[in-house]
């Protein structure tokens, strides 16, 4: 299942023969009221898909920016149904850009599964990410997300091997994240290198676009990997700014948009650079 | 009883699941890693010769059997059934967790890991995963909450002694749970040469499994010497569960006989109402963390809180899948003991049996007296003193207020 407005950003992105901008920010990170402010300028500044981290206690697959963030979101007092709103004003004045809930599984499984996906899909969220979340133990949230109409994006990394890819296809849609470093978010640097051939292999497998992400931190990067992918996914590096901004007292929003219209140039111009 | 705890009691199943709990609920990039340990797992365990290989160390290096020792003089105190003790605190390194280790340690060798990992709360863990890689020459890296580093300096020195780095983690409240992340984030980061000896019968399958499978060793011996000693099974098995290793270890090889009953003692910290304590099934629900379902401590958003126990090593607001489902089919009962009950213990049986125990098996003795009674005189309890007390008694004498 999937649903129109990962599609059609997928499709108008091959038509414009770029490749995708993934923006992701965690919720409440340093409060909602900023998170909203972010989202929004996100998408001014060119992002083509927003991802927004829902805050778990213990997230494991996180390096140290996304576990202070989380930390952070949590301070703010955020819950899950808390980013579940911020996903329904944002959707309130934005009708085109798709939104993803990435997180850990623990705070959907309390929910319930069929209720987290009947209220995101009412507050017009497109599709989610559960880290911990492995095809194997997935079949009764995928059937819940299903029923809403909700994308179940899944990560494919380079411990994925060929059969892997298969067994990470099925139930996929919208399009697969790729992991390009075995490790936790935000410390290890992607090689562009490494990146090319297990793009291919993904796209190959999957017949989805593939979004590549960990390890992508600066503009430079960012274009490299653009000429590869179908969408770059940069999540820490944007963190790190938010955290700066507030550990040094300056307008977080303003220092974040700054770093991310500066991604969003390098990732829609690899193209031309490359051509150049 | 339930039909699905017959004799013919085989959980897991294909997918590591005790009913709806266990599983495996980690990152995709762990996964094959996950995969390959489970088929690696098969294979030794069906291979003669690596068993016999696991015997001859816990013979000669650990020291098995352990004594099964029939604690007279807390018998006659408490005035029930007869107490015995199955002395696990005995193993080289002191407590159960040895058991695990020899046999985690011989499997990456056999899969040819080069670089071991482990989490560690008391350090009891830290200790056998750092004494089992001096033994084979492996690089050894243990995380431990700074919380845990300062309770329990005595172990710390000795993992260092015995060459390995221990990594202090200091998020949250610095303890196992956030010593359990730390891990699996150097795993995920390190899959390929990088083995991962989990502690407790917890994690992703095959872990639960495979851990109880290694620590069965006492349920098994506890279970021939009662034979030998008095011809007959014992009424009831009781030992402390924080993760639940040497609960599960005891209690699976009595689980098809219906008379034995299996009781579990979790710590109940300062008690059971409020949030600080550590017992997930009396005091938690469902959820999943560390890459398995099971009980836990958990807000209504699905955030995990910190336990509190006086043992570091029962500080951990989840316990292993197997004792989930047991607690659900009720083929095991769980009961707790509070920090205070456990200190009383812990001087108890210091003073009747000459065995200062670990805080952990603290937590059962505190129970101990009460299930004797129910059982009543000319049965039969077995305890698992799984560790001893040397560790604690810089902290003990401080709860105490003695200054040494």
């Amino acid at each position: 299942m999937t649903t129109a407005r990962i599609d059609a950003r997928f499709a108008s992105l091959k038509v414009e023969g770029r490749a995708g901008f993934v923006a992701y920010v965690m919720a409440g990170d340093p409060s909602p009221e900023a998170t909203l402010d972010i989202l929004n300028g996100l998408v001014e500044a060119g992002a083509d898909v927003l991802e927004l981290g829902f805050p778990f206690s213990d997230p494991m697959a996180e390096g140290p920016t996304i576990q202070r963030a989380a930390l952070r979101g949590l301070k703010s007092g955020l819950t899950l149904k808390g980013t579940l709103e911020l996903a329904r004003r944002f959707r309130e004045g934005n009708a085109d850009t798709p939104l993803i809930l990435m997180g850990y599984l623990n705070p959907v499984e309390q929910m319930g599964y069929p209720a987290f996906a009947e209220a995101a899909d009412a507050a017009g969220v497109d599709g989610v990410i559960i880290v911990d979340c492995p095809p194997e133990e997935s079949a009764d949230l995928v059937e819940a997300l299903d029923a809403a109409r909700l994308s179940m994006i899944r990560l494919a990394t380079p411990t994925s091997d060929d059969d892997r890819l298969k067994v990470i296809a099925r139930g996929t849609s919208g399009f697969v994240y790729y992991v390009s470093v075995a490790g936790v978010t935000g410390v290890k640097e992607a090689v562009a290198g490494d990146v090319a051939p297990a793009v291919d292999r993904v796209r190959s497998a999957t017949g989805l676009p593939v979004a590549v992400g960990f390890g992508v931190k600066t503009p430079e990067r960012a274009a490299e990997i653009a000429r590869v992918a179908d969408a770059v996914v940069v999540g820490s590096a944007l963190v790190d700014r938010i955290e700066a901004a507030v550990t040094e007292n300056r307008d977080p929003v303003a220092d974040v948009l700054s770093l991310a219209r500066d991604l969003s140039h390098a990732v829609h111009n690899a193209h031309a650079a490359e051509i150049v | 009883m339930n039909a699905s705890l017959s004799n013919a009691y085989a959980w897991p199943d294909a997918e590591g699941r005790f009913g709806p709990f266990g599983g495996r609920f980690v990152a995709e990039t762990l996964m094959p890693a996950v995969h390959e340990l489970e088929a690696a797992w098969d294979a030794a365990r069906a291979d003669p010769s690596f068993q016999a290989e696991l015997d001859d160390f816990l013979t000669h290096y650990v020291g098995r059997p352990s004594p099964l020792y029939f604690a007279e003089r807390l018998t006659e105190h408490h005035g029930g059934a007869n107490i015995w003790f199955k002395r696990d605190e005995l193993n080289h390194t002191g407590a159960h967790k040895i058991n695990n280790c020899m046999g985690q340690i011989l499997l990456a060798r056999r899969m040819g890991k080069t670089r071991i990992i482990a989490e560690t709360g008391a350090g009891q863990h830290g200790v056998a995963t750092a004494t089992v890689c001096a033994r084979f020459g492996l690089p050894c890296i243990v995380y431990m909450g700074a919380a845990d580093i300062e309770r329990q300096a005595p172990n710390v020195f000795r993992m260092k002694l015995l060459g390995a780095e221990v990594r202090p983690v200091t998020n949250g409240r610095a303890t196992l749970k956030e010593a359990m992340n730390e891990a699996m984030r150097d795993w995920v980061s390190n899959v390929g040469d990088t083995f991962y000896i989990i502690g407790t019968a917890a994690g992703p399958h095959p872990y639960p499994a495979m851990v109880r499978d290694f620590q069965s060793v006492i349920g098994r011996e506890a279970r021939e010497q009662m034979l030998a000693r008095t011809g007959r099974l014992p009424d009831a098995c009781v030992a402390a569960i924080g993760g639940g290793s040497n609960a599960i270890g005891l209690f699976h090889p009595f689980i098809g006989d219906e008379g034995v009953r299996l009781i579990g003692i979790e710590a109940a910290g300062h008690g059971l109402e409020g949030n600080s304590h550590a017992a997930s099934l009396q005091g938690g629900r469902p959820g999943v963390l560390h890459g398995n379902r099971t009980y836990l401590l958990q807000d209504d958003d699905g955030q995990i809180l910190e336990g509190h126990s006086i043992s570091a090593g029962l500080d951990y607001p989840g316990i292993g899948p197997e004792h989930a489902w047991l607690h659900q089919t009720g083929r095991a009962e769980y009961r707790a003991a509070t920090d205070a009950e456990a200190l009383e213990a812990f001087q108890l049986c210091s003073k009747l049996e000459g065995i200062i125990p670990a805080l952990e098996p603290s937590h059962a003795l505190a129970r101990v007296g009460e299930i004797a009674a129910e059982v009543g005189k000319g049965g039969n309890v077995v305890l698992n003193l799984c560790g001893r007390g040397d560790k604690d008694i810089f902290s003990v004498a401080k709860h105490l207020g003695v200054e040494l």
